[in-house]
């Protein structure tokens, strides 16, 4: 009986040996990218980067939890690169230690330094501008500040996703750090008042309300128009020909941008292949690749924009940094509670 | 059996340690500006569910026990099957279909010429619109437990009423109430726990929930020590459910008598009345299946069945039956020992676990993942770090990188289902059977298994129904659990929607929906087998 339990054991530490040593053997092509960002959005690019390098990459699709699963995983993490949307999610990764600095030339003189960490724990890789999509047929008007959405001639007329989604907490704290927190909170209590309905659905459905004839104008996402517009879902491709799209700007300011971004993560097994991953996403082709399938704004100068997205006129990104605007997304959240922003 | 309490306690115990690491700094915020309109919200929520889809599944489930209409053969089988469609699906299906720019208002529109503003429709992003796609996909909780309620007990307490000239109404109301409220209990908690643990729908909906509440702090304040505090707070409402559930049930054994029970003869309804309730059974159905069906089967065809299906797709569908067979059948055996050492020894700490197992319904899905994730990465942690001593070589995550994080999500989950639907059936076996099998010297293996398990045949077959079910459908411990390249049939869906282009994973959902029928209708069948068999008997 003794035998059969130690030969069993023997079988069983002969073949997990086996097997770490096969998958030992592989990691030296691979790398685990940990992503909130689905990835069939991006599945060209890392095709593509695979025919390359010879480097296989395994994704896992996180959304919330993302950041703490690799905080629990520790050291013995199989993250490699974290890719993400959103300056918050990409400093909760930095404040949680999940991290690490990265230092390569290649991301430094491609990434202008408004959009990557100062001390390289991440890198912006694309821009998303947060503007106004307004009725084609109702509004006039070609120009918008985003002071103006809180403007009683908007009542009723507004429409706009849950105050508390990272988007709109964002630009939201975009707008405390242009106006001070007190002007925000008036400006915040102004726009609720012209909310034509309860703030619900996503950014396509405020293009879908406007279609119906529920509002006029509605806030949301760049890239929502094009992937709209240029889908294959026939019912989007009316809501995104319903509206056309109005670049805000801030008095004194530009129109608000938010990043996607990558970091390296804290204990990642395949460092080397990460790095490669990190200076091959900013690569030209890269950069023209995700242009194309996510009609982001890419990040690299002359890089040619998605042609739906170049129709909105020229972009004038906002003078506050996206660094600030981390800083003051707390803030901008318990205002969006004060003022009863979703009730 | 305390190992299976420690099992259950673990991410509970997890999460209040988590809350404890923050302080109490959000709390003043939080009572000023959230708390009342959240906790009004989830109130709301939960009294609206009640409601809706406890009346919806007890009436179904007594007019297709008493009574014979048009349609009622049918009906049987028709009303379990929403159990068989994710809430967080009917929900952002009923949007595509009755929302101001849905199939419905644009077919109005353009039929009338009249403008948005010409009419007026109710809003389904609402919290009525929240309460009507939530019942519509819960009533079965009820109908099942209240028909099998009915169909066991009513025949000759129905028979005496009429005989002392109780009316349709009446028998209702005096029988057939009473009697279900065990059932209800029971049907009734389970769907309001997971109203309550609702974020997909309510979220989409536009209901902010303290659900919702937990998410935002968590996220957008990054305080997952304040999420979790919240997530306490809501254990209140869940002990709450569970104590309601429990005083439903007071006083009561339900014994049969050793032989097959009698099933009372349903009453024809003739004419208008039995049209009518032809048409109350046929609504809920319509409701909460039949729609949405309809609606996946539609943008799968239009998106091309063929562009969907293809081996990466079959890998998926392989995965999620693995991971949810495997989970159900862990979830039931540990049923099993649970119930039946609750039902022998009576001792305080299976009855807590019971309790405990309930408790794990107050934290969202995400919040709770997080909660086990610790001590399964701390497990792995320590064999790799013996293993990294040993060989100098890195392992890895042994539990996570293979899905063990997901099963024992999963069991955990999923176990107050099963033992719910196994301590139901316990109630219904006369204690004098299991009396008489120790006092003939059997042990307790043998209890279990030639006494226990043969009566429970049935309860078994519907808690292993729902476990099943459920496993198939869960999204948030999928979502944040699974290891590398792996995708269950709920995550693809997610990730298509996350993405705005949900016609791309109908299929997946379509098929979720279709492996759910599965069980649904084995149960029936089962369920019905066994009244016609007791009611051959009877006659």
């Amino acid at each position: 009986m003794k035998m059969k339990i130690a030969r069993t054991l023997l079988l069983g530490a002969t073949a997990a040996g086996l097997l770490a040593g096969s998958s030992l053997a592989a990691i030296a092509q691979e790398l685990n990218l940990y992503t909130s960002r689905e990835p069939g959005l991006i599945k060209p690019i890392l095709d593509e980067f695979t025919k390359e390098t010879g480097i296989k990459v395994n994704t896992v699709f996180v959304n919330n939890g993302l950041e703490e699963r690799i905080r629990t995983e520790g050291e013995n993490s199989p993250a490699d690169v974290i890719l993400t949307v959103d300056i918050g999610r990409l400093q909760a990764a930095k404040d949680l230690g999940v991290t690490q600095p990265v230092k390569l030339t290649a991301l430094e003189e491609t990434i202008p330094a408004a959009y990557r960490d100062p001390e390289g724990h991440w890198f912006g890789i694309a821009l998303r501008g947060r503007v106004v999509y307004a009725s084609k047929d109702r509004v006039k008007q070609d120009q918008i500040t985003y002071e103006e959405l809180a403007d009683p001639k908007w009542k009723g007329k507004v429409c706009i996703r849950s105050g508390q989604h990272l988007y709109n907490i964002s630009l939201f704290a975009a707008v405390i750090a242009h106006k001070g927190e007190e002007k925000a909170e008036e400006w915040l209590k102004g726009l609720k008042a012209n909310l034509a309905k309860k703030p619900s659905g996503g950014d396509r459905e405020q293009a879908k309300d406007i279609l119906a004839g529920v509002c006029d104008i509605a806030i949301g996402n760049t890239y929502y128009v094009s992937l709209m517009r240029n889908g294959n879902n026939e019912e989007q491709k009316k809501w995104g020909e319903a509206i056309k799209v109005i670049l805000p700007t801030f008095e004194g300011g530009g129109t608000h941008v938010n990043v996607s971004g990558l970091a390296l993560a804290k204990n990642a097994p395949n460092k080397a292949n990460a790095e490669k991953f990190m200076e091959y996403m900013v690569s030209d082709e890269a950069q023209r690749l995700h242009a194309e399938a996510n009609s982001e704004y890419p990040v690299k100068a002359g890089i040619k924009i998605h042609p739906t997205i170049e129709s909105f006129g020229q972009l004038k990104p906002d003078n506050v940094s996206i660094a600030e605007i981390a800083k003051l997304r707390k803030k901008a959240s318990e205002l969006v509670d004060k003022v009863g922003f979703d009730q | 059996m305390a190992a299976t309490g420690l099992l259950v306690l673990m991410p509970l115990v997890a999460l209040i340690g988590i809350a404890a690491e923050g302080d109490a700094e959000i709390w003043p915020h939080l009572i000023a500006n959230v708390l009342p309109s959240s906790l009004r919200d989830t109130l709301a929520l939960l009294t609206g569910v009640a409601l809706v889809a406890g009346s919806m599944g007890i009436t179904t489930a007594w007019l297709v026990t008493a009574h014979r209409f048009p349609g009622r053969d049918m009906l049987v089988w028709l009303l379990p099957l929403p159990l068989a469609v994710p809430t967080y699906i009917t929900a952002y299906i009923y949007v595509e279909v009755f929302d101001a720019a849905g199939l419905v208002q644009m077919a109005l529109r353009d039929a009338t010429g009249w403008s948005r503003a010409d009419y007026w429709f109710p809003e389904i992003r609402s919290l009525s619109g929240c309460i009507l796609v939530m019942s519509a996909v819960l009533y079965p909780y009820v109908y099942i437990a209240a028909r099998t309620m009915f169909l066991t007990q009513s025949a000759s307490m129905m028979e005496v009423a009429r005989t002392l000239g109780a009316g349709r109404f009446k028998l209702f109301r005096v029988i057939a109430i009473p009697l279900a409220r065990p059932a209800l209990a029971v049907g009734l908690s389970l769907a309001l726990l997971e109203a309550l643990n609702d974020i997909g729908a309510s979220e989409y909906l536009g209901v902010r929930t303290l659900t919702v509440s937990v998410f935002t702090t968590w996220l957008n304040r990054g305080s997952l020590a304040g999420a979790a505090q919240i997530a306490c707070v809501m254990l209140a409402f869940v002990i709450a459910l569970i104590l309601i559930e429990r005083y439903g049930r007071r006083d009561r054994r339900y014994a049969l008598s050793t032989k097959r029970p009698r099933v009372a003869q349903p009453v024809p309804l003739s004419g208008g009345r039995g049209w009518l309730a032809a048409v109350l059974c046929v609504m809920p159905v319509i409701l909460g299946f039949f729609l949405p069906a309809t609606f996946l089967l539609r943008e799968t065809l239009r998106g091309g069945l063929v562009r969907q299906l293809d081996t990466t797709f079959l890998a998926h569908l392989t995965t999620t039956i693995g991971l949810s067979t495997v989970a159900t059948l862990a979830a039931l055996a540990l049923a099993i020992l649970l119930v039946s050492a609750s039902r022998l020894t009576k001792i305080a700490l299976t009855r807590s676990a019971l309790f405990v197992a309930g408790l794990g319904y107050a934290v969202p899905g995400t919040v709770l993942a997080i909660g086990l994730m610790t001590p399964l990465i701390a497990f792995d942690n320590m064999v790799g770090t013996i293993w990294r001593n040993l060989t100098g070589q890195r392992i890895g995550l042994l539990l996570m990188g293979a899905a063990g994080g997901i099963i024992l999500a999963y069991v955990i989950r999923f176990l107050p289902i099963a033992t719910g639907a196994l301590s139901a059936g316990f109630e219904r076996v006369s204690p004098g059977l299991e009396d008489a099998a120790r006092t003939l010297g059997a042990n307790r293996r043998e209890l279990i298994r030639r006494v226990q398990l043969p009566l429970l045949r049935p309860a078994l077959a519907s808690a292993a129904l729902l476990v099943f079910v459920d496993c198939i459908k869960e999204l948030p411990a999928t979502l944040l659990l699974r290891p590398l390249n792996t995708e269950t049939l709920a995550t693809l869906v997610y990730g298509h929607a996350a993405r705005g282009a949900f016609e791309d994973g109908s299929l997946a959902a379509l098929v979720i929906v279709l492996v759910g029928l599965l069980p649904v209708i084995q149960l029936t069948r089962s369920a019905e087998s066994r009244r016609k068999a007791a009611g051959t008997a009877s006659t």
